[in-house]
């Protein structure tokens, strides 16, 4: 391996595997040591209490044969390994399908949602960063970190509930329901999604705004910032061109940690807005105990996270050459 | 031998007794520089004396139903109005306090503690131990924390003390991470080195050289988790998967038939979100200002991660 940036790409790519590998087992483990197994609550029915029905033994018994839930934990995880090996990540509990094609029906939603609050959160923080940066303790900049202060606290559900109640009280309108796919229903798609990615985009731009604002504040006092100026070049580019790219670093370390923050915020989004994306599903389906489901979502989330990761290590690299691929 | 006893006569209780005094008069100096911190501390101090006080502050029992004032607006009588079923909300927003306030500092405390325990031990005395610790911590925060939460409530069921235990969890592998950075660098210290040669223990050294150099860095970390533990309590409770019915918990009360009656009650809504922003609000201003105190060195910035 000639190139050290090259080994280090493909190092950090094969450390993937084991950690989504690990992330999984988690959950599997976790979900095997719930009171009651699936095989008991299937045969409760939905919303059961646990503690006063009583169940057939041998019902029970061979529900949990068919089911495959008597074979040691680790064969079991083998055994689901090798549906997401064949992609069908098994079969939903509740309607025998293979649980990859529930999720593909979420997934493009979920997507949309998740790169469309980015984008907000992108094109709101890092203008307001740098116009707090350019003029520290004026008013824009005490009302930028007002404002970041106060979204980084406000429970993003509950903003979702108070748009919902403006939009019905005074404007008489709420989301629409069902599925709508961005080239099927455009106005549908969007007016359902753009409160949610506004309010999940507000608290991304609350962490981009303030960490951009410091990290430029720190970068303008540098040398090769004057230098840049005495060159002759005009404030925008000198900001732009050299303050900013500088900067940067920092808020993309803070981009991609607040990316978990951001699938978090997409779960609560979609179930109070009505979108059947990920979220939701993962919802429903906890609440129904349709473990297989939930198994295949945590894996699509997990490895999303991961893969965000490791962009962002790369990222690093082509926005500061200095940086080191050093381990 | 007399190199290793202790300076203070009156043996080692008396010494950390001093030690954290000394400690707490110095904060309290440098806190007057941060007038913004004792606001945070204001704000978190009034819902700590409502949550310890729960029961003289409400009016009526918060599980009490009365139909005959069902949805009534904010009033004399009501002050936050009352619920669809009749509940007096100011009554059930300070029982609500309880539960913020219990869950908040008790898992972070569990959290933070186990993770402060592994990350010392991990980091001083390394070798196996913290290559498997440093895999699992790896692992553990490859799951987004709402996410790593949903999945434990749904296992370990719901209750206050399930989501106690289900933050604490998520807590530990981050306290980890950073406890284990510091130990790394202070255990390279010379009088590390000299406690080792006068024959200390492994736990001696922990304790009496490494831990010191780590509490400052662990207390604005633990504090920092503190506005993220009422957030993700209250999204739990508010998805109906963290404090069930007889208890009162914010996010509760956002659920359910508060989004159903928002628009003719909208108090319903309002006031239950405006009490977890404060509470968040206020640890947060807090913490950002003990930061800025006992640990200049992690910059602004650092505890948005």
């Amino acid at each position: 391996m000639s190139n050290p940036r090259t080994a280090f790409f493909l190092r950090r790519l094969l450390l993937v595997v084991p950690t989504l590998l690990g992330a999984t087992f988690l959950v599997f483990l976790l979900m095997r040591v719930v009171p009651g197994d699936v095989a008991y609550l299937i045969l409760l029915g939905p919303g059961a209490d646990v503690s006063n029905v009583r169940v057939d033994p041998e019902e029970l018994e061979r529900l949990r044969e068919q089911l495959g839930l008597n074979r040691h934990i680790i064969v079991q995880y083998a055994d689901w390994l090798g549906d997401v090996g064949r992609a069908s990540f098994g079969e939903s509990i509740a309607t025998g399908r293979p649980v990859a094609s529930e999720i593909g029906k979420g997934l493009l939603l979920s997507v949309q949602l998740a790169i469309m609050s980015v984008a907000f959160g992108i094109l709101m923080g890092i203008p307001l960063g740098i116009a707090s940066a350019l003029r520290p303790n004026s008013i824009i900049d005490l009302v930028s970190r007002l404002w970041s202060i106060t979204f980084l606290a406000v429970p993003n559900f509950w903003l979702g509930l108070l748009v919902l109640l403006i939009a019905q009280r005074f404007f008489d309108w709420s989301p629409p329901f069902g599925r709508n796919l961005l080239w099927d229903n455009p106005t549908d798609n969007l007016s359902q999604l753009v409160f949610p990615a506004l309010i999940i985009g507000t608290a991304l731009m609350a962490i981009v705004a303030r960490i951009s604002r410091s990290s430029l504040l720190e970068v303008l006092g540098e040398d090769y910032m004057r230098t840049a100026r005495a060159k002759g070049l005009s404030n925008p580019v000198v900001v732009v061109r050299h303050g900013l790219r500088n900067a940067l670093i920092p808020v993309v370390t803070v981009m991609s940690v607040s990316f978990g923050n951001l699938l978090g915020g997409t779960v609560v989004m979609e179930n109070i807005f009505a979108v059947p994306g990920l979220g939701k599903l993962l919802l429903d389906s906890i609440e129904v105990r349709n473990y297989p489901v939930v198994q295949g979502i945590v894996f699509c989330l997990a490895g999303a996270f991961i893969l965000i990761n490791l962009v962002v290590d790369l990222l690093y690299g082509w926005l500061d050459p200095r940086v080191s691929v050093q381990s | 031998m007399g190199i290793s006893r202790e300076s203070s006569t009156n043996g080692p209780a008396a010494a950390v007794v001093s030690w954290a005094l000394d400690r707490a008069a110095r904060t309290w100096r440098l806190m007057r520089l941060h007038p913004i911190g004792f606001v945070g501390l204001f704000m978190v101090s009034v819902i700590v004396v409502l949550a310890i006080g729960a029961d003289v502050f409400s009016f009526t029992d918060p599980n009490a139903g009365d139909f005959r004032v069902r949805l009534q607006g904010p009033g004399l009588d009501h002050w936050f109005g009352t619920d669809d079923l009749g509940r007096d909300q100011w009554s059930r927003m300070v029982h609500g306090a309880r539960i913020s306030v219990f869950v908040g500092f008790a898992s972070v405390g569990f959290g933070s503690l186990i993770g402060l325990a592994l990350g010392v031990s991990a980091g001083y005395m390394g070798g196996r131990l913290d290559t498997v610790s440093q895999r699992i911590v790896e692992i553990m925060l490859s799951l987004p924390d709402l996410l790593m939460a949903l999945v434990l409530v749904a296992t370990l069921g719901s209750g206050p003390d399930k989501v106690v235990l289900a933050l604490a969890i998520i807590f530990i592998p981050s306290t980890v991470r950073v406890v284990r950075g510091t130990v790394l660098s202070a255990k390279e210290n010379m009088y590390v080195e000299a406690a080792r040669a006068l024959g200390a223990s492994q736990l001696r050294i922990m304790v009496r050289h490494i831990l010191p150099n780590v509490t400052a860095t662990y207390l604005v970390l633990a504090s920092s988790f503190l506005g993220a533990a009422v957030l993700i309590e209250a999204t739990l409770s508010f998805l109906g998967l963290g404090v069930p019915p007889p208890h009162s918990s914010w996010g509760r009360m956002l659920s359910g038939s508060a989004s159903d009656f928002a628009v003719t009650a909208p108090w319903m809504v309002i006031f239950p979100g405006l009490a977890i922003s404060w509470l968040v609000i206020g640890f947060n201003l807090f913490g950002d200002a003990l930061r800025d105190i006992w640990d200049p060195r992690l910059g602004r910035g650092r505890r948005e991660v």
